[in-house]
């Protein structure tokens, strides 16, 4: 399958009266890890919800494969463009299986019946977010980082060539959160899925993206490989903060070392 | 489906007056000559009306709660059952209404839009529409529905006998002529109800995952509310207002079945009908020779149950 292109173009949008987003032009590198960095309040949320439209613009369009997304068929896009929000909502007492199992719906017709298929994409999002032991439990029973990889085994199931994820590692711990950027970190290597994450960790996003986009005030302050974008400079502009860019003695990657009053 | 049995035998049984194995058998057949089988006669209806209304209310109440995520919901608590009642009333004090069909739309419109109005009061201001401000909006609706009700009825001597009873919620002295009309609107409102199941299970993980899944949320909320206001609006018009089986029914069944909706749904409706059909009978045992009317029975059972479930756990878990 060839990579699908997501171009955002000319994109303003917002809430009720304040605009957030102005004059965005971004295209998607198909294929790589990118992930959205940006202080408070920045528009990094606002683009990812308009990516994976759940906001509509007021001026622009996001188009995929030169296809409005806003026009598209739900169920068609679902196919193709894969969600995690930020905070999402786990019935009570849902199994494993059954919550990644909803992650097929957008490949079941309204009367259509559970397929080889489906079944097969279920356990290999189980496999592959090491979740299959957990199949029977409930989700409420589950540590933080086990429940974020269900809801990726969740996104996984949807079988879509983009995954756009929102804040992936908020309220995990350290362990967590590496293991949840690992395991993505795998998926777009493995199955050239083109990921798109809102991080808010500098050096992790650093670290594992392949491309970094800085927002600042609703537009693209600066887009490219993590050494190109993290700089002195832009931790000050985007950030208002002082810091020292070093080179990650294990990684090789920039390492941003933040300078406060008491240094 | 045993329980759903055994609760209509009883409720051919059970009565003012006590009937014998041979007379039921036989007013089954279709004979009324003696008093006994003419009593199981005129309870076949009564009970057909039970087991419908039930199954119509623990539907829809199994409905509301999913496509607001809201363990309180419940037509009788969200205002909804209140709106139909007013729409009735209404219609019979100042239009004289007669005609069946007639008398079951204006139901379901009072029913529509109070649910509509619930919902707009409730997801006023930020935040939208949580669980706690939907259940105070539907008390504060509901309240204000049923003050405006008495308003209506209490100048006019001549219909208040009658709406008396019939609000107080019940299925007693049902005829077929009174259920045949309302099939068509259970009917249609059981199809688009079960048809929603998916898409319930879907807003059942937020609406930015359902979205991002290819459901279009709005479109859904407004079919299975639709459905939901259907089964509710048109049970109301033949029962008057009964509580707390949308409510009590769709919890005891995800205890069974769990939280699968395309599970969950068909066991409310037959739980529904089982809780309705038993309270019916045991409004009729433990008043005997009068009778004690159905909604009397289930607000004795719900509203404890209801207790339970704010206590049981923190508000908005669904």
């Amino acid at each position: 399958m060839s990579d699908p292109l997501l171009v955002i173009h000319d994109l303003m949008a917002g809430y009720g009266e304040g605009t957030v987003l102005e004059a965005i032009n971004l295209t998607i590198p198909p294929g790589r890890n990118t992930a959205i960095v940006g202080a408070n309040a920045c528009g990094k949320s606002t683009l990812l919800r308009t990516l994976s439209r759940l906001l509509a613009p007021e001026r622009g369009k996001v188009l995929l494969d030169g296809h409005s997304i806003h026009r598209l068929p739900a169920r068609r896009l679902a196919q193709q463009l894969g969600l995690l929000p930020q905070s999402p909502i786990a019935p009570e007492g849902i199994t494993v299986l059954d919550l990644v199992s909803r992650g097929r719906h957008p490949h079941q017709g309204p009367f259509a019946r559970w397929s080889a298929a489906d079944e097969a994409a279920v356990a290999e999002a189980l496999e592959a977010t090491a979740t299959t032991d957990l199949a029977g439990r409930t989700v409420e029973a589950l540590s933080g980082g086990q429940r974020q990889r269900v809801w990726i085994a969740m996104a996984l199931a949807q079988q879509t060539n983009i995954l756009l994820l929102d804040e992936p590692t908020t309220f995990l711990d350290i362990n967590h959160q590496i293991e949840v950027l690992d395991l993505l970190t795998d998926l777009n290597r493995e199955r050239g899925t083109t990921i798109v994450m809102v991080l808010h960790d500098l050096n992790l996003a650093a670290r594992y993206a392949d491309v970094l986009v800085a927002m600042a005030k609703g537009r693209v302050y600066g887009l490219g490989a993590p050494e190109e974008v993290l700089t002195e400079q832009m931790v000050q502009e985007v950030f208002g903060l002082e810091s020292r860019i070093m080179e990650d003695p294990v990684t090789g990657k920039p390492m941003m070392i933040p300078l406060g009053r008491h240094v | 489906m045993l329980l759903l049995v055994v609760a209509v035998v009883l409720s051919a049984t059970f009565g003012a007056r006590d009937v014998g194995w041979p007379e039921i058998a036989a007013a089954l057949g279709g004979r009324a000559e003696t008093i006994g089988e003419a009593a199981v006669t005129s309870r076949l209806p009564r009970t057909l009306l039970a087991v419908l209304a039930g199954a119509a209310l623990g539907l829809s109440g199994g409905v509301m709660q999913g496509l607001t995520r809201n363990p309180l919901a419940d037509p009788g608590l969200l205002g909804v059952n209140a709106g139909a009642t007013l729409a009735v009333v209404v219609g019979l004090a100042w239009f004289g209404i007669e005609d069946a069909s007639l008398y079951i739309w204006t139901a379901i419109l009072g029913a529509g839009l109070s649910a509509v109005a619930v919902y707009a009061i409730a997801s006023l201001g930020r935040g939208g529409a949580s669980p706690l401000r939907l259940a105070l909006a539907g008390a504060v609706t509901t309240a204000a529905l049923s003050s405006l009700t008495t308003a209506v009825v209490l100048p006019r001597g001549d219909i208040a006998g009658l709406v008396q009873s019939w609000i107080v919620g019940g299925v007693g002295g049902a005829t077929s002529d009174q259920i045949v009309p309302v099939l068509p609107f259970l009917i249609t409102g059981l199809v688009v109800t079960l048809l929603s199941a998916r898409k319930l299970n879907l807003l059942a993980l937020g609406d930015d995952t359902a979205t991002g899944l290819g459901e279009n949320v709005a479109l859904a909320r407004a079919m299975a509310a639709a459905g939901a206001v259907l089964l509710c609006g048109a049970t109301t018009a033949v029962c008057g207002p009964i509580g707390f089986v949308g409510l009590v029914v769709p919890h005891a069944c995800r205890l069974l079945v769990g939280s699968d909706y395309r599970w969950l749904l068909p066991a409310s409706a037959l739980g529904g009908a089982v809780l309705l059909t038993f309270a019916d009978v045991f409004g009729r045992i433990v008043a005997r020779p009068a009778e004690l009317e159905v909604g009397i029975v289930t607000a004795f059972i719900g509203a404890p149950v209801f207790i339970w479930i704010v206590r049981r756990r923190k508000v908005g878990a669904l």
